[in-house]
């Protein structure tokens, strides 16, 4: 049989209803994303240091910006997601929670513990 | 690479409207995407109209019903109508399933079906599944053992038998492999989900001599390992089966084997 070149690829990403499943999937590649740019982050506030008390205090006062808050509060949601699915992922590359009902309950349950971590770190330091 | 937009050629227009719901009792109403190698045109939703009160129960007998009374060019795989032949896979509702299997009644207000995605289309719900079967031909998919020295039928245990409970039931419908985006991305490379629960099933039997054999050759970055444990494919399948388990299964005897 000959491919007919102008055949049309079935719409894809643009009509599969979210689940569950691949949502969390994609949210833990962004937020190892995240962490790699949170990671520059903080070695950019470790060189001010270095670079005397003129750069800390501008590096600190954009962090106490909107913008700068803004950007540690997603890297902190960032950082507990990926640390609660990455606990996940370790369970499943032993063998455990591939049953569709554990994968639903670990799911739900790592969105659970990223909202309490969270709201744990706005009671303790903010 | 990941091509998230589908390409010009592919996207939907705005379809027809090929009947009207007047005078139904309970309309129903379907819109089904269809494109036409005959017609130099893009692909379309087109809009239908059933009756449910002089319909079958499953989208399987509505669509079927579609093609009898209103437009017989409506073009779709279908053979055993209970779910083990594996020709009706579709994507209805944004779910990959069977159509013969899928109830109308547990679906929500319009239904709407495309063919399984990021394939490409031969006609209206039918998808080329060539690569996905030559993929499915590389795995080698029989019994390899020596049978020189076989004097009686090769015996199982009834427990080693149970391990292919969950694996054996596979129809090779495409659901899951074509709901993996891992699937979409690198279907060129990667096996997918159906083909390796495919290929499991015969690492995991007890009469199969070829295991080490397998597994070295399914140790690839790319064969195997696109599988980022998305278990879409899971709660794909139609015949509740668990390929996202299957595939971490291979993985497990991989890294025991150090090979």
């Amino acid at each position: 049989m000959s491919t007919d070149s102008r055949r049309p690829i079935s719409p894809h990403l643009q009509v599969y209803r979210p689940q569950l499943t691949a949502v969390l999937s994609s949210l833990h590649r962004l937020s190892g994303l995240a962490l790699v740019l949170a990671a520059v982050g903080l070695a950019c506030w470790v060189i001010t240091i270095a670079l005397g008390q003129g750069a800390y205090a501008t590096y600190q006062q954009f962090l106490a910006s909107r913008m700068g808050q803004g950007l540690l509060a997603f890297g902190v949601v960032a950082f507990f997601y990926h640390l609660g699915n990455g606990v996940r992922h370790l369970a499943w590359d032993v063998g455990y929670g591939f049953d569709l009902r554990n994968v639903y309950r670990s799911g739900w349950l790592v969105i659970a513990f990223v909202v309490i971590a969270c709201l744990s770190v706005l009671v303790v330091w903010v | 690479m990941a091509e998230f937009r589908l390409p010009k050629n592919s996207r939907v227009a705005p379809g027809r409207r090929h009947n009207s719901p007047e005078g139904m009792k309970t309309p129903q109403k379907f819109e089904i995407y269809r494109w036409n190698p005959d017609q130099d045109e893009p692909p379309r939703l087109d809009e239908f109209f059933i009756d449910l009160a002089t319909c079958g129960p499953m989208v399987l007998d509505a669509i079927i019903k579609i093609k009898g009374e209103v437009d017989s060019s409506l073009t779709f795989r279908r053979s055993c109508r209970e779910g083990i032949c594996g020709s009706c896979a579709m994507n209805i509702n944004g779910v990959n399933t069977l159509a013969c299997t899928q109830s109308i009644g547990d679906l929500s207000k319009t239904i709407r079906i495309y063919p399984l995605p990021h394939m490409p289309v031969i006609k209206d719900l039918v998808p080329d599944l060539t690569h996905f079967f030559e993929q499915h031909r590389s795995i080698e998919p029989w019994l390899k053992a020596d049978e020189t020295h076989l004097t009686t039928e090769r015996l199982q245990t009834p427990e080693d038998r149970e391990k292919l409970d969950g694996l054996y039931e596979c129809i090779l419908c495409a659901c899951c492999s074509t709901s993996c985006p891992s699937y979409w991305w690198n279907s060129d490379t990667y096996l997918g989900p159906a083909n390796l629960l495919q290929a499991y099933r015969w690492i995991a039997d007890s009469r199969d001599e070829a295991t080490e054999e397998r597994l070295s050759k399914l140790n690839d970055s790319f064969a195997l390992y696109r599988c980022h444990t998305i278990m879409n494919c899971t709660n794909a399948c139609p015949k509740g089966l668990n390929p996202g388990k299957a595939i971490g299964a291979i993985k497990s005897l991989i890294s025991k084997g150090g090979n």
